[in-house]
């Protein structure tokens, strides 16, 4: 493997880490959009803020983590995917400060008028933003983001099935992790009423989740048939593993083991990506852009590498810690 | 569909759009950010000096701290995050060549992102989870972690000013030496000018809430201690701070005299050169400025004849705008030296008469130090940044071939600034809300209340 591969892998893994962790985030905003009425979804919206409000920062870190490493690693990749998704980015954008923003307001907030507002901000942007995302995604993954600055088409690179396919499943994978991780923390909190309706959306959103991926192998298989020849052939064994863990998680949520239904549920999702990786690998932009074409100086690569094991030593019992402490029940 | 692109032909309209745009986030961000840096620790000096104590006030303080720094942090990771994504969705050109260049101190500053983010999250809610002496210490990789994001981010703006640890071959990076990149020239100016900026913004900031409410007659212990802790500490570090100024102005005049050049408004090259307060530049001529003799050369170079180089030495279109460089350091300045006798006259009366000042005139003032602060930074980021014109890397890559070439970049400034004066509006009645929430009145503060002395 040469340098290049493992930054990207760093990357993936980065990413990996977002889209399960950070992907949970919104998908409580979601579930905080469905929660209902200001009375009947106070108790669990009360549950969702408890869960995520500790975490989201940290787990918004992994984006930023994410971007940095592209623009310093990859960054022609970078440039050519910013200009070209221009549109979508700008709206992820403003979605991310609408549901930060308005996460922290909500919190610091007494008024039910100003809640409601606030609480509609927060889960509105929690759909939005994840779609975007999914779009900028499918069209990478379609082909259809050209090296070179703004050499995509800006509106039909993102507007496009595989666009709509990543952006839906983006949606639906982020609001079924959150039900499998809600699942537990309502326990935990006690309420057998939460558990229940936390139970019933993760299995409801795992099986639409399966659904809008199955479904999507036939958009592939019409609008980015390189990617579809990826999964069915090289990635196939990640594709399986991902709809197995799946299967997993489901069969551990029905039977009421939630803690331990959290990490199938994790992998089924972040096979999801493993799999794109491993389908279009040693491409970074398809149809013709590899990793080795448009990767930095090796001397940055060797840099950034080495500085990322020191800072892991930082960070990962940070994180762990994090995690477990606000897993255990609160002190006195 | 298909959309014409106008590939290379930025038109001046999209190019200011996309200018103003970054301008418009990375000023708003920079406000919050200064919070997010010299908060922590203000916060984590009252939790201290409660557990030290046990003095029910400080308590109090730091929780209603905290909850403030939780809004202002949040605002900060996801205006921070715009600006991420603005590198690349407007400035493609710069990243694209130069990405990897400065891609070393982004990195740093992620993890210390994480941490910051990891442990505000551990700060705010853990209150009830931890023993109070643990609680205390997961405050300390905040203030630390605030300090570094700031420390690595100014690098790469540093970078902008003296771009070093690269060499070009036709336009395409040939070796990096990203340490190099990172600790140029004008890393040690402009990182430590950054930081102290960054408590006195916090510092005057949170002081002048407080002072609003002595000036509403609540003048007892809580509110006086809530002016005292942040004033002293931005009343401290001002003095500081202006000699740091002195330091990245003599770094100007060798490093970058362009930027000196414009900031004085000086167009020959000259000796014995006075320094211009006030004026109105125009055709290499500065009018209606008070003039102080052999004061420029003498502040710059320590010697009332040195040379000082003007913008003649640059052709004209390399040359940045005079008027607003000028007046955003003379503003930065002013605002800077009103701070320093503010800070003094408290400081003064602290030291012969043991309390705080009790003039309504010096909490009048007070009242508006947190704005001439904010004002102070950023004028002095207009200057540094505008100074630094027509380049987005001083003499290596001028503004317009970083800009990405999509259009209609006019439209996406119309949506980003209806959502900033949405942002705005909101944080702004969040915070006001947070601090005119009614206090828990404990025991000790009823019974100590008005009989003592505030202390800083």
């Amino acid at each position: 493997m040469t340098l290049a591969d493992w930054l990207i892998g760093l990357m993936w893994v980065a990413l990996t880490a977002y889209v399960v962790l950070g992907g949970a985030d919104f998908g409580a905003g979601v579930w905080d959009l469905v929660a209902g009425g200001a009375r009947r979804g106070a108790r669990q919206r009360e549950l969702i803020e408890d869960s995520i409000g500790p975490v989201w920062e940290a787990n918004h870190v992994w984006l930023i983590f994410v971007i940095v490493l592209c623009w310093t690693g990859f960054p022609a990749v970078f440039a050519s995917v910013s200009s070209t998704m221009y549109i979508p980015l700008t709206l992820a954008a403003l979605g991310i400060i609408a549901r930060g923003a308005s996460f922290a307001f909500r919190k610091a907030s007494t008024q039910l008028g100003h809640r409601r507002l606030y609480g509609a901000a927060f889960a509105g942007s929690s759909v939005l933003t994840p779609f975007f995302l999914g779009t900028v995604a499918g069209g990478i993954a379609s082909g259809r983001v050209p090296r070179g600055l703004a050499e995509g088409d800006l509106v039909t690179s993102w507007w496009n099935p595989t666009s709509a396919l990543a952006g839906v499943l983006a949606v639906v994978v982020s609001a079924y992790l959150a039900a499998v991780f809600l699942c537990a923390d309502a326990r935990r909190a006690g309420s057998v009423e939460l558990t229940g309706a936390f139970r019933r959306r993760a299995l409801g959103s795992g099986f639409a989740a399966g659904a809008v991926a199955l479904g999507g192998i036939v958009v592939l298989r019409y609008d980015a048939p390189f990617l579809f020849s990826g999964l069915t052939t090289v990635a196939l064994p990640v594709v399986v593993l991902s709809a197995v863990a799946g299967l997993v998680s489901l069969a551990l949520l029905a039977r009421g083991h939630f803690a331990v239904a959290r990490v199938p549920a994790a992998v089924a999702v972040g096979a999801l990506l493993w799999a794109w990786a491993v389908a279009q690998y040693p491409l970074l932009l398809p149809p013709d852009t590899a990793i080795d074409d448009v990767s930095a100086r090796p001397e940055v690569l060797a840099v950034t590498l080495g500085v990322s094991a020191v800072g892991a030593v930082l960070l990962v019992p940070s994180l762990v810690w994090l995690f477990v402490l606000f897993q255990r029940p609160a002190r006195e | 569909m298909s959309w014409p692109v106008l590939a290379e032909v930025t038109t001046p309209a999209n190019l200011m759009a996309a200018r103003t745009q970054m301008a418009l986030s990375l000023g708003w961000h920079i406000i919050i950010a200064c919070f997010g840096v010299g908060m922590p620790a203000i916060t984590v000096f009252a939790e201290w000096r409660a557990l030290r104590t046990g003095d029910e006030t400080y308590r109090l303080l730091a929780h209603r701290w905290a909850k403030a720094m939780g809004v202002l942090f949040a605002v900060g990771a996801v205006s921070g995050t715009i600006l991420s994504f603005e590198m690349g969705v407007l400035w493609p050109g710069l990243m694209e060549t130069y990405g990897q260049v400065i891609g070393l101190p982004f990195t740093l500053e992620g993890f210390a992102f994480f941490i910051e983010a990891i442990f505000l999250g551990i700060y705010l809610y853990a209150w009830d989870r931890l023993p109070p002496k643990t609680h205390l210490l997961t405050g300390i990789p905040v203030c630390v972690a605030g300090v570094a994001s700031a420390f690595f981010v100014v690098c790469a703006n540093a970078w902008m000013n003296q771009p070093r640890g690269f060499d070009l071959e036709n336009g395409i990076v040939t070796e990096v030496e990203p340490w190099a990149a990172m600790f140029n020239p004008a890393t040690p100016p402009q990182t430590v000018h950054m930081i102290l900026a960054a408590f006195l913004v916090a510092g005057f900031g949170m002081a002048s809430v407080y002072a609003v409410a002595i000036l509403r007659g609540r003048n007892d212990r809580y509110h006086r201690l809530g002016f005292a802790i942040p004033f002293t500490v931005a009343a401290v570090l001002t003095p500081v701070q202006i000699g740091v100024g002195d330091w990245a102005a003599h770094f100007l005049a060798t490093n970058q005299p362009v930027k000196l050049a414009a900031i004085e408004g000086l167009y020959e090259t000259s000796q014995g050169v006075p320094l211009r307060i006030g004026g109105f530049y125009s055709d290499g001529e500065m009018h209606y400025a008070l003039e102080i003799p052999n004061l420029l050369s003498l502040l710059a170079h320590w010697d009332p004849n040195a040379t000082v180089l003007g913008l003649a030495e640059v052709p004209p279109d390399q040359r940045p705008p005079v008027n607003i460089v000028h007046w955003a350091f003379q503003i930065m300045v002013a605002m800077g030296f009103a701070l320093l006798a503010l800070g003094a006259w408290a400081l003064i009366v602290r030291w012969r008469r043991k309390r705080l000042p009790e003039s309504r005139w010096f909490y009048r003032c007070a009242a508006f130090s947190g704005l001439a602060s904010v004002l102070a930074l950023e004028a002095g980021w207009v200057t540094t940044e505008v100074g630094r014109q027509p380049w987005i890397v001083w003499g290596v890559m001028r503004v317009e071939d970083a800009v990405t070439p999509v259009p209609g970049l006019v439209a996406g400034l119309a949506v980003v600034t209806g959502v900033y004066v949405l942002l705005t509006v909101a944080t702004v009645a969040v915070l006001r809300r947070l601090a005119k929430a009614p206090l828990p009145l404990a025991p000790q503060e009823a019974e100590t209340g008005d009989t003592e002395r505030g202390e800083p």
